[in-house]
């Protein structure tokens, strides 16, 4: 089963980017788009594995609902990346399998 | 084969628990199920197979469950084996937890009790420090719990599957999308017809009744008093996380597929199934002062479900006098009481077995007596 993007983001050279980091490599993307379009567009294809079978998942909806596109962002796993926009500097890591409570790490108490 | 035919009206886990249970006795059964307009208590279900504290006005409702439990490793085994569908169950014991001094205490008097009148329902209390061994996650706002090793939880969905899976692989008639509004007895050759909304009818020799809310309507139609109202449960859902607690709890418990199920209100709002922000809100920060880290975890849903509650909260089973042949069934613990469902129900409401001893405090004849009063813990 082909996992292309149906769709492309503009690069029109008036268009601002920014770098963030996707499992220790830097990638450059267009500003004000959200982290899954960015990583799709950035060549990536495998966004987590799921929590039952550790298969490769990836984007499905783009719109909040599926939860196929959970990556850690700074830290703090399970996050829906097509919610979240980019921003400079930004470090995204695959989510593999289930968030451990542990882990979580917020830089701020709740 | 017998040569009967029983009609089980209701095809959520109460029914669906008989109808298999009178099917693999040898009965012929057929099963009418509300279509998705059914308020569906089933799938609203917490999924605890639990005995604690259950009972503490009705000994023999605490000696059913506690039966029922032992019951339910050859359910969830059968179920596996006849259908590779999995109920999920699994029995480590199961913990309350308690907030303050006073309810610690009352909790421990009534176990005590509870254990001393029926037996066999032992139970451990503990301080924070001992409960820490088991649920190291615990805050700092449990002050005391109990633990009885009887206790489990299971998955009520995969129980609702497996169980029309095995009425289906039986040969049972399961028939869904069918309101049955009316209950006719013909005195004449003692048989029974369920008629649909829509006209649809059909005859039987046997007819049970296991509507669920729907069975406050249908049992005065055959010589039986089922007073039953809804209270409603709101429950919340997490994101799957690792696993991290290794026991159900009266507060929340982790699924084998890793989400936390958190619960549960209790509230009389009619037919109301929904969902509000502020019992949401109350049951989220009781499992965050219960487990602080799951202050940490993603809700991805709540939801609410409406429990048929008897004015006492527990069961009535019971064969019509007028009407012989005729049987109500009504129970809002349907995980916990499936396999007692199954395989001691079904027979007897088949014709198959004798009434279980002692099931004469089960009748709905218990509301009619005008002096008394009841309440419920729901």
């Amino acid at each position: 089963m082909t996992i292309e993007p149906l769709f492309t983001v503009p690069h029109a050279p008036t268009n601002a980017s920014v770098t963030i980091m996707f499992e220790g490599s830097p990638l450059r993307v267009p500003a004000g788009i959200t982290v899954a379009a960015a990583l799709l567009v950035g060549g990536v294809r495998e966004f987590r594995s799921s929590v039952v079978g550790g298969v490769p998942r990836a984007p499905y909806c783009m719109m909040g609902v599926c939860f196929e596109c959970l990556v850690e962002i700074d830290g703090v796993p399970a996050r829906q990346s097509c919610l979240i926009p980019v921003r400079e500097g930004m470090v995204v890591t695959r989510q593999c399998g289930a968030a451990h409570l542990d882990e979580f790490s917020f830089g701020e108490e709740l | 084969m017998s040569n009967q035919t029983m009609t089980v009206v209701g095809g959520g886990l109460v029914g669906a628990a008989i109808a298999y249970g009178a099917l693999r006795a040898g009965m012929r059964v057929r099963v009418l199920d509300q279509g998705d307009t059914a308020f569906r208590a089933s799938r609203g279900n917490f999924g605890l197979v639990w005995v604690s504290s259950k009972g503490g006005k009705m000994p023999r409702y605490a000696s059913w469950s506690r039966d029922a439990l032992k019951l339910w490793p050859n359910l969830q085994k059968e179920l596996v084996d006849l259908t590779d569908v999995d109920a999920g169950l699994e029995q480590p014991g199961g913990f309350w937890l308690g907030f303050n001094d006073a309810d610690v205490r009352a909790r421990a008097d009534l176990l005590e009790r509870i254990d001393r009148e029926v037996g066999g329902i032992p139970f451990k209390m503990m301080a924070p420090s001992e409960l820490r061994q088991y649920l190291p996650g615990i805050g700092p706002a449990v002050v005391g719990g109990s633990y009885c090793p009887l206790d489990g939880h299971a998955n009520p969905l995969m129980l609702l599957r497996g169980l029309h899976a095995a009425l289906r692989h039986r040969g049972a008639e399961v028939i869904t999308g069918v309101d049955v509004a009316e209950i006719r007895h013909h005195r004449d050759n003692g048989s029974f017809e369920a008629v649909a909304k829509d006209g649809q009818n059909w005859k039987s020799d046997r007819i049970v009744l296991a509507a669920g809310l729907g069975n406050a309507g249908l049992a005065s139609q055959v010589g039986l008093h089922a007073p039953i109202a809804s209270t409603r449960g709101q429950v919340l859902i997490t994101e799957r996380l690792k696993p991290f607690l290794d026991y159900p709890t009266n507060k929340c418990r982790q699924t084998r597929e890793g989400s936390v199920q958190i619960g549960s209100t209790s509230e009389d709002v009619g037919l109301d199934d929904g969902t509000t922000t502020d019992k949401i809100e109350v049951l989220a920060r009781r499992a965050v002062e219960t487990f602080p880290a799951l202050a940490r975890a993603r809700l991805v849903r709540a939801w609410g479900a409406l429990r048929p509650l008897t004015p006492d909260g527990y069961p009535i089973y019971q064969e019509s006098a007028s009407c012989p042949g005729a049987f109500l069934a009504t129970s809002h613990s349907g995980v916990t009481l499936a396999a007692a469902h199954c395989y001691v129900v079904g027979p007897w409401m088949a014709g198959l077995s004798q009434a279980p001893a002692g099931f004469e405090v089960f009748t709905g004849d218990r509301f009619l007596d005008p002096a008394a009063s009841f309440s419920h813990d729901h």
